[in-house]
């Protein structure tokens, strides 16, 4: 029983990885940049929250609704600003420039808030949970988190497909000077792309800092979860990257039954025999 | 003989190729009475120096290494601290065994070739971008591997043995030496191989890697020597973090942070330059020395000369100098003039 | 009534002049071939028009307008769209899809997904299929219909016939009838001299860079084009 308790928990958790992992799936397609900063956005959203929780008094629901939009915003004027031109100064500089944005936002976050872990208080909410089907317990917050992220993914799904925009964020990921040529000005679908990849990851960031305590530095295990459960799930799909999302979080959860100290260590195996075995992922999406 | 070896013969009688220019030579001169003074420093300066210049040779030994992987190798790694990580276990488990440490450094940098074998292997599955977040969770493996075996200590470390019995200047000393002879070993070992065969097929895929491959160049091949190497000089370094430290702490060796100094230090001073980790490295440690009271600010400020650094001036410092004055202190290029016309 | 006008258009190619000092006029409706060998710079004078290559100097003018300056995105507006050469489908885009992304900057006019539908009727069946799984001549179709769908007063057209059997460029080409037919101007770039001959109004050969011959196709003699064509000049032979 204890084992299909720890499954459930773990496609739960694989929701939120997923979401996790949206955003750098999707900034990685449309412009080719792997955000090392990932993960420390969402540690910095989290931070955010905290601040605006302790400064205002605001419960932490309406601050999620504005910081994700906020952070959909900060993500199109990082792209605009500082993104756009590293992308013509040669292979190598988007990723120093978000490597230097990784370690720029950690310390920063560092100097302000203090090495201190803290986590997001969800109230009764985080704690509660319900029975299933015997001795399945079920957690609220897992449950929502994951609804929550598929219809995110469903939403992002639906936007890529049916909108003109959203269509051209993926003509641009297939060929961007083409794109250029019927019309689109790539500086504002990678901006928007930009957008949506903050967006998603802050409240990937925030739906976790209410189950797992965050600190400064926790950053790049948020931007290594994302990360695997792309290269499990495979790249180009947003389906596969759930499914890389669910492989990672059971992997996990099983992990830790047998040993809460291998929980890392068994996502981080599977996420390496992938690798070895099957590097194009689960469910590859279009070919190259 | 045919027309073509005459024509080739004609053409090259007409040019003169050369490795270094006139001003390599002297420079060439300056370094080696700069070795000389560095070596005798313990018998002149006071031990607080050297121990400093120690952690100084490190980076710059850390940074060729990365220079070597990215700027000629083209494999952006933000992982190499899995080495560095290993070669640091390596000394303490092997002066454990009871090897007199500084001879456990340079097999450091054995076992972590041993490592780096399969560790390739794996890595080179993933493209580009993707390689370099790859090496990081491979790292970050490697930590949590070391951590669950107790002999190394565990998860909060272990102290080295085998030089508690050694008078502190005299160890002092001997670290400083190993640490100058890591640095001389490093950077002299990426000049030597870059400017042999593997340079060159480096260089040719670094500038166009399908045309390199058709020209016969084993590019996989290429790139896992380089991949070796780099794995061989950080584990030496990690080394030698462990002997001037006198112990080692998995959450400290296997950091991140070591990625970030050696990409910093790089991206500052020059990718691609043999001469650019050298500058970066002084630059990078007078920052530290400058901002030492302000805490992580100092990494703040790196990072944004990091990012503005990348962005616009992608040849760093030394690039900026090459640009305005041609020198080369180690120059791995060919210099071509014709020769009957005055250059 | 000129629609199109370029003077003095010079466009590099890293260090070699690709156009050079070209100047030439385009009247409305009208078709016109440029022909010239490998490397004369035909397709780069195309890509210029089209914003994907910066000119070094020269202006072009679309009616009236100065669009020298504009991006490739703004120019779709301006209403220049350009039929790549080799077609440059979206891979991972179906047919319908790939159409529509012509139609995102909206310009007003008589071409809708339906008016394509009718230009090529074996279309509508493929719809949903992945652009890919195409054949060429189907690619080329879909790329032009592509290019229709932003209502472009100018259509570029880089080397149809590339790739192609002979058969299904002429199909393609009586295509091109029906689109000048409705109102849009078209500027084609074309390897195969006679075909170029056969459907354009006015011919202009480039050779390095340069328009060497330009006239209406009957009143060029075929030697006057090889000649051009391979730049022999007048003595030689």
């Amino acid at each position: 029983m204890q084992w299909i308790n720890a499954v459930v928990q773990g496609l739960l958790l694989g929701g939120l990885y997923a979401l996790f992992a949206t955003g750098l799936s999707l900034m990685f397609g449309v412009m080719r940049i792997v955000n090392l900063a990932h993960g420390d956005l969402a540690v910095v959203a989290s931070f955010l929250a905290l601040a605006l929780i302790s400064g205002t008094g605001l419960p932490l629901w309406v601050v999620i609704v504005v910081t994700v939009p906020l952070f959909a915003v900060l993500g199109y004027l990082t792209q605009r600003v500082l993104l756009q031109g590293s992308l013509s100064s040669g292979p190598l500089a988007t990723l120093l420039v978000t490597f230097g944005l990784s370690i720029v936002l950690q310390n920063v976050l560092l100097e302000i808030f203090s090495a201190d872990t803290r986590t997001l208080d969800g109230g009764a909410f985080a704690t509660s949970s319900f029975q299933l089907a015997g001795s399945i317990t079920v957690g609220w917050l897992p449950l929502v988190t994951f609804l929550l992220a598929c219809a995110v993914l469903a939403g992002i799904q639906v936007f890529l497909s049916r909108t003109g925009l959203g269509r051209m964020l993926r003509a641009s990921s297939d060929d961007r000077e083409t794109a250029n040529l019927v019309g689109a000005d790539s500086r504002h679908v990678y901006g928007v792309a930009t957008a949506i990849a903050f967006a998603t990851v802050a409240l990937a960031g925030l739906m976790f800092a209410m189950r797992s305590s965050f600190d400064p530095a926790t950053g790049p295990s948020r931007l290594i979860f994302a990360f695997e459960a792309v290269v499990i799930g495979g790249l180009g799909s947003l389906w596969g990257t759930l499914l890389g999302g669910i492989v990672l979080g059971v992997t996990q959860s099983l992990g830790a039954q047998i040993d809460p100290a291998m929980t890392l260590l068994a996502g981080h195996l599977v996420f390496l025999a992938v690798l070895a075995f099957r590097p194009q992922g689960l469910l590859a999406g279009r070919t190259a | 003989m045919t027309l073509s070896n005459l024509l080739t013969e004609r053409a090259a009688a007409n040019v003169d190729v050369r490795r270094a220019a006139r001003t390599s030579k002297l420079s060439g001169g300056a370094l080696l009475a700069a070795v000389v003074l560095l070596a005798a420093l313990p018998y002149v300066v006071f031990s607080d120096v050297t121990d400093t210049l120690v952690n100084l040779y490190v980076l710059v030994a850390l940074a060729s290494m990365w220079n070597l992987l990215a700027g000629f190798g083209g494999l952006v790694s933000v992982g190499q601290q899995a080495f560095v990580g290993i070669g640091a276990y390596s000394v303490i488990a092997l002066a454990d065994l009871g090897v007199q440490p500084y001879l456990a450094v340079p097999l450091a940098a054995v076992t972590c070739v041993v490592f780096a074998v399969p560790t390739s292997w794996l890595a080179f599955r993933l493209r580009g971008d993707y390689f370099a977040v790859g090496t990081w969770v491979i790292a970050e493996v490697y930590r949590l591997l070391v951590v669950r075996v107790d002999a190394l200590g565990g998860a909060s470390g272990k102290g080295l043995a085998g030089l508690s019995g050694l008078d502190p200047v005299l160890r002092g000393a001997l670290t400083y030496w190993v640490a100058l002879a890591l640095t001389l070993a490093t950077v002299g070992g990426c000049y030597l191989l870059l400017r042999g065969r593997v340079g060159l097929s480096l260089m040719a895929v670094r500038d166009e890697e399908t045309a390199a491959s058709a020209a016969g160049i084993d590019v996989t091949r290429a790139k896992r020597i380089v991949y070796l190497v780099s794995a061989a000089g950080c584990g030496a370094a990690g080394g030698v973090i462990t002997v001037s430290s006198l112990s080692v702490n998995p959450d400290a060796i296997f950091n991140v942070q070591w990625s970030a100094y050696m990409i910093f230090i790089v991206v500052i001073g020059g990718i691609g330059f043999v001469e650019g980790p050298l500058l970066g490295a002084v630059v990078f440690f007078t920052l530290q020395q400058l901002l030492a009271d302000y805490g992580a600010w100092y990494l703040v400020i790196l990072g944004a000369v990091g990012i503005a650094v990348a962005r616009w001036l992608p040849g760093g410092l030394w690039g900026l100098v090459r640009d305005r004055t041609g020198l080369s202190l180690f120059p791995v290029g060919y210099y071509v003039r014709s020769s009957g016309h005055a250059r | 009534m000129t629609l199109l006008s370029i003077r003095g258009l010079t466009v590099h190619h890293g260090l070699l002049r690709a156009v050079d000092g070209l100047s030439l006029e385009m009247e409305r409706g009208e078709v016109l071939a440029i022909i010239g060998a490998n490397g004369a710079g035909k397709s780069t004078l195309l890509r210029a028009l089209a914003g994907l290559d910066a000119p070094t100097s020269g202006t072009v003018h679309l009616d009236g307008r100065d669009i020298t300056r504009f991006p490739a995105h703004r120019r779709v507006s301006a209403g220049i769209a350009l039929v790549p050469e080799g077609r440059r489908l979206f891979r991972s885009l179906t047919v319908e899809e790939n159409l529509l992304t012509g139609a995102y900057r909206g310009r007003p006019g008589p071409w809708s997904l339906e008016a394509v539908y009718e230009l090529f009727p074996w279309m509508p069946d493929r719809r949903r299929q992945n652009a890919a799984q195409l054949s060429g001549g189907e690619q080329q179709s879909v790329a032009i219909g592509r290019a229709l769908l932003s209502n472009p007063d100018l259509l570029l057209i880089d080397e149809l016939s590339l790739g192609l059997a002979p058969v299904i460029v002429r199909r393609i080409y009586g295509a091109l009838r029906d689109i000048v037919a409705a109102g849009t101007t078209a500027l084609i770039v074309e390897q195969d001299v006679s075909q170029a001959m056969r459907v354009a109004d006015r011919v202009n050969c480039l050779l390095e860079g340069r328009s060497v011959l330009a006239g209406r196709p009957a009143e060029l003699s075929a030697e006057q084009v090889e000649r051009a064509y391979f730049g022999i000049r007048d003595g030689e032979d």
